[in-house]
């Protein structure tokens, strides 16, 4: 396939990996912020390939697994209103909430339907005017823009049943907290599709404040390789700074105009993360001047008390400071099939990705 | 006839005599199907059967390569084949909701018969509900087949005999039919049409077995896919298992929208798709015969059976690396990011 197979090339690949062999000294750890990446490096068998000096920890890239229970268990009261339509990307389905999850109130006769895109709920909103829709609104910067731009549609056509839930969050916040925190690091994977919106600028602070190498990365095996090799080589030098090895679709500006919908229709709030608590200016909520789609002002709806699960370490394994086979419930209690910890569920959390292909 | 179908299709009365044949016997006529007695009265040649059952609800109803009807016939004379067993007799139970197309119907029930006669197995029973509008969706269709099995192939749908070094073939491209359902069901068919793999595989299946008397272990892989083949080989007889994934076989238009929505074609259900273990020295010979079947063309060594990593069955990626195939938890959902 092209543009495709051209990145999966084994030769290619092959030379990369001699490349690392070569170059790795030190023994270091480089986190893949994004959960896509996560998915990649696991599918594609790429630690098999690495030099021991290389260790690839998992960071809090993945939306789903970041998201708080008290995000669930209000989605999961929406869905139980009789006039509510839901609408999600598919990963959300199985989250499980403090008591429940939306695949389980579906079964019990919720309206709840996966999308692909937001457009897809607006459409569902329009056949539906005496239903109020309802679109989870989750993701980084790569999905946070086609929200933006949902409710823009919405406000033009008019559409006053449809209402965005936004948990959506910006990544750096999150990123410098962990360093923050004390995750032991030697460089960032940066995530290519955020950064594709975003553009670079934004982890200038790593290098500069804390002295860690950011190389932005696609998702197939020779982009992560190339970040890799690239970051394998910044810290051997002690040159860290911020590199793409996306080229192809990061631009250093990155997608301005996406920049602009985002920020014209969200506003920056401090917001919780699973494993690293409240962090500043992290959270992106609706503005007030579109807040008529805000579920949160909109539809009002009772949530029950948040339950937190005991013995979970999502936290910890998000932060990169356990793996998730030091849980006691990994594997055992908590298996992709009956999910506890937020990390088992996604396809790209870590847990469910080690279980996976580690197990 | 109506136009549609009304519950009094399903009452027992006038109207359910004239379906059944104007249309079922009409098109799967055979001696046994006419008698239109309480049960069929079978003669079989072995003392040993192949006893299997199977119920269809897919949506679309239509798709491109085949529809429910076809799928109805393939699925279960496909169990019995990959026994080992040779497909004789199916019946037929269709639960039909009030309102439902005859023209579809028929449709469907034509399909059937045509695929009946090619597999060369005979629809000798059948049963017709029809509920309220609502309380299916369209048409739901069961069969039930019975073939003759051999005291020598026995074990070929455990698999109990498979040993270290025993070769593993697919019959050509994965994930075709998951992905056709997937993409007609999302409206996804932005390049060339993905067509369903869904097809009748007894008689390949014979082919293979004329030649070799080492076939092993045989099973299709529907839902769950390729990978889950695997790994319940592995678990079940607690044999390494290590496949390549350089000689799996995914079209370019199913690669894309696999792609596209996150999907691993590993897990993708196929329609037409068996895999077969065989003795390393036969599987050459097996392998040739199964390519010189219109639904083997593509046909692949793809691994084999190890005495390493018991229970585990491995992929070697195309890019060199490794890693574990497990078994799916639920269904595969679309990633978001």
């Amino acid at each position: 396939m092209k543009y495709i197979d051209e990145y999966r090339d084994k030769d290619l690949v092959q030379k990369l990996v001699a490349q690392i062999k070569k170059k790795s000294k030190k023994p270091i750890s480089l986190m893949e912020v994004c959960g896509g990446h996560t998915m990649s490096i696991q599918k594609f068998g790429i630690p098999y390939l690495l030099p021991d000096t290389v260790k690839l920890i998992s960071g809090p890239g993945c939306p789903v697994c970041v998201s708080s229970n008290s995000f669930i268990d209000r989605a999961i009261a929406y869905s139980r209103l009789d006039d509510v339509i839901i609408t999600t990307y598919g990963d959300l389905i199985r989250v499980p909430g403090s008591t429940s999850s939306l695949d389980k109130e579906k079964a019990k006769g919720a309206d709840i339907r996966i999308v692909y895109s937001i457009l897809d709920a607006l459409t569902i909103a329009k056949s539906n005017r005496g239903k109020r829709v309802v679109f989870l609104g989750i993701g980084f910067e790569t999905t946070a823009p086609g929200s933006a731009a949902g409710i823009l549609k919405a406000q033009m056509a008019g559409l006053k049943n449809f209402f965005v839930f936004s948990s959506h969050k910006i990544m750096p916040p999150a990123m410098e907290a962990l360093i923050d925190e004390g995750v032991k690091i030697d460089g960032y994977i940066a995530p290519g599709h955020v950064t594709t919106i975003t553009g670079t600028s934004i982890y200038k602070d790593i290098p500069e404040k804390f002295g860690l190498g950011c190389v932005v990365s696609g998702f197939e095996p020779v982009d992560l390789l190339t970040a890799i090799l690239m970051l394998v080589v910044q810290i051997e030098n002690n040159d860290p700074k911020v590199e793409i090895a996306y080229k192809r679709v990061v631009k250093p500006e990155g997608n301005v105009k996406a920049q602009e919908i985002l920020y014209e229709v969200f506003e920056l709030r401090d917001d919780w993360w699973r494993g690293l608590g409240i962090l500043p200016k992290s959270g992106l909520k609706i503005r007030e001047k579109y807040q008529m789609h805000d579920a949160e002002v909109m539809v009002p709806v009772e949530v029950e008390p948040v339950k937190e699960w005991k013995g979970c370490i999502c936290g910890e394994v998000l932060k990169g400071l356990k793996n998730p086979k030091e849980c006691k419930l990994f594997g055992k209690v908590c298996t992709p099939a009956n999910p506890v910890g937020a990390c088992m569920v996604s396809n790209e959390g870590s847990c469910h990705a080690y279980y996976r292909y580690n197990k | 006839m109506d136009k549609n179908i009304l519950l009094g299709h399903g009452s027992g009365g006038v109207m359910t005599h004239d379906l059944i044949s104007d249309l079922f016997v009409k098109y799967f006529h055979n001696e046994l199907l006419e008698t239109q007695t309480d049960s069929a009265v079978l003669q079989i040649a072995s003392n040993i059967i192949s006893f299997t059952t199977d119920s269809f609800v897919v949506d679309p109803i239509f798709f491109p390569g085949g529809n429910i009807g076809k799928l109805a016939i393939a699925g279960t004379v496909n169990d019995l084949a990959v026994s080992g067993a040779k497909p004789k007799y199916l019946s037929c139970g269709f639960i039909i909701e009030e309102g439902f197309s005859i023209g579809e119907l028929e449709k469907i029930v034509k399909t059937m018969a045509e695929e009946a006669k090619k597999a060369g197995v005979k629809i000798v029973t059948g049963d017709t509900k029809v509920v309220n509008r609502g309380k299916c969706d369209k048409v739901y269709i069961n069969t039930t087949g019975v073939g003759e099995l051999s005291e020598n192939r026995k074990d070929i749908g455990t698999g109990v005999n498979i040993e270290a070094g025993d070769k593993i073939i697919i019959n050509g491209s994965i994930a075709d039919h998951g992905m056709s359902i997937m993409a007609s069901r999302e409206g996804l068919n932005f390049s060339a049409e993905i067509e369903s793999d869904c097809a009748c595989l007894n008689h390949m299946i014979q082919k293979a077995l004329d030649v070799s008397d080492k076939i092993k272990f045989m099973r299709d892989a529907t839902r769950g896919g390729l990978a889950t083949v695997l790994c319940e080989l592995a678990t079940d007889r607690n044999y390494g298992i290590e496949i390549n994934e350089e000689d799996i076989v995914v079209k370019e238009n199913v690669r894309g929208i696999c792609e596209l929505l996150g999907f691993d074609p590993l897990y993708v259900a196929n329609e037409g798709k068996v895999v077969i273990v065989v003795a390393s020295e036969d599987a050459e010979e097996v392998l040739e015969a199964i390519r010189s079947d219109e639904y083997g063309k593509d046909a692949a060594i793809i691994g084999e059976v190890t005495d390493i990593h018991h229970g585990r069955a491995w992929l070697n990626t195309g890019i060199g690396g490794r890693r574990i195939i497990d078994m799916l938890a639920g269904e595969q959902l679309p990633r978001i990011c």
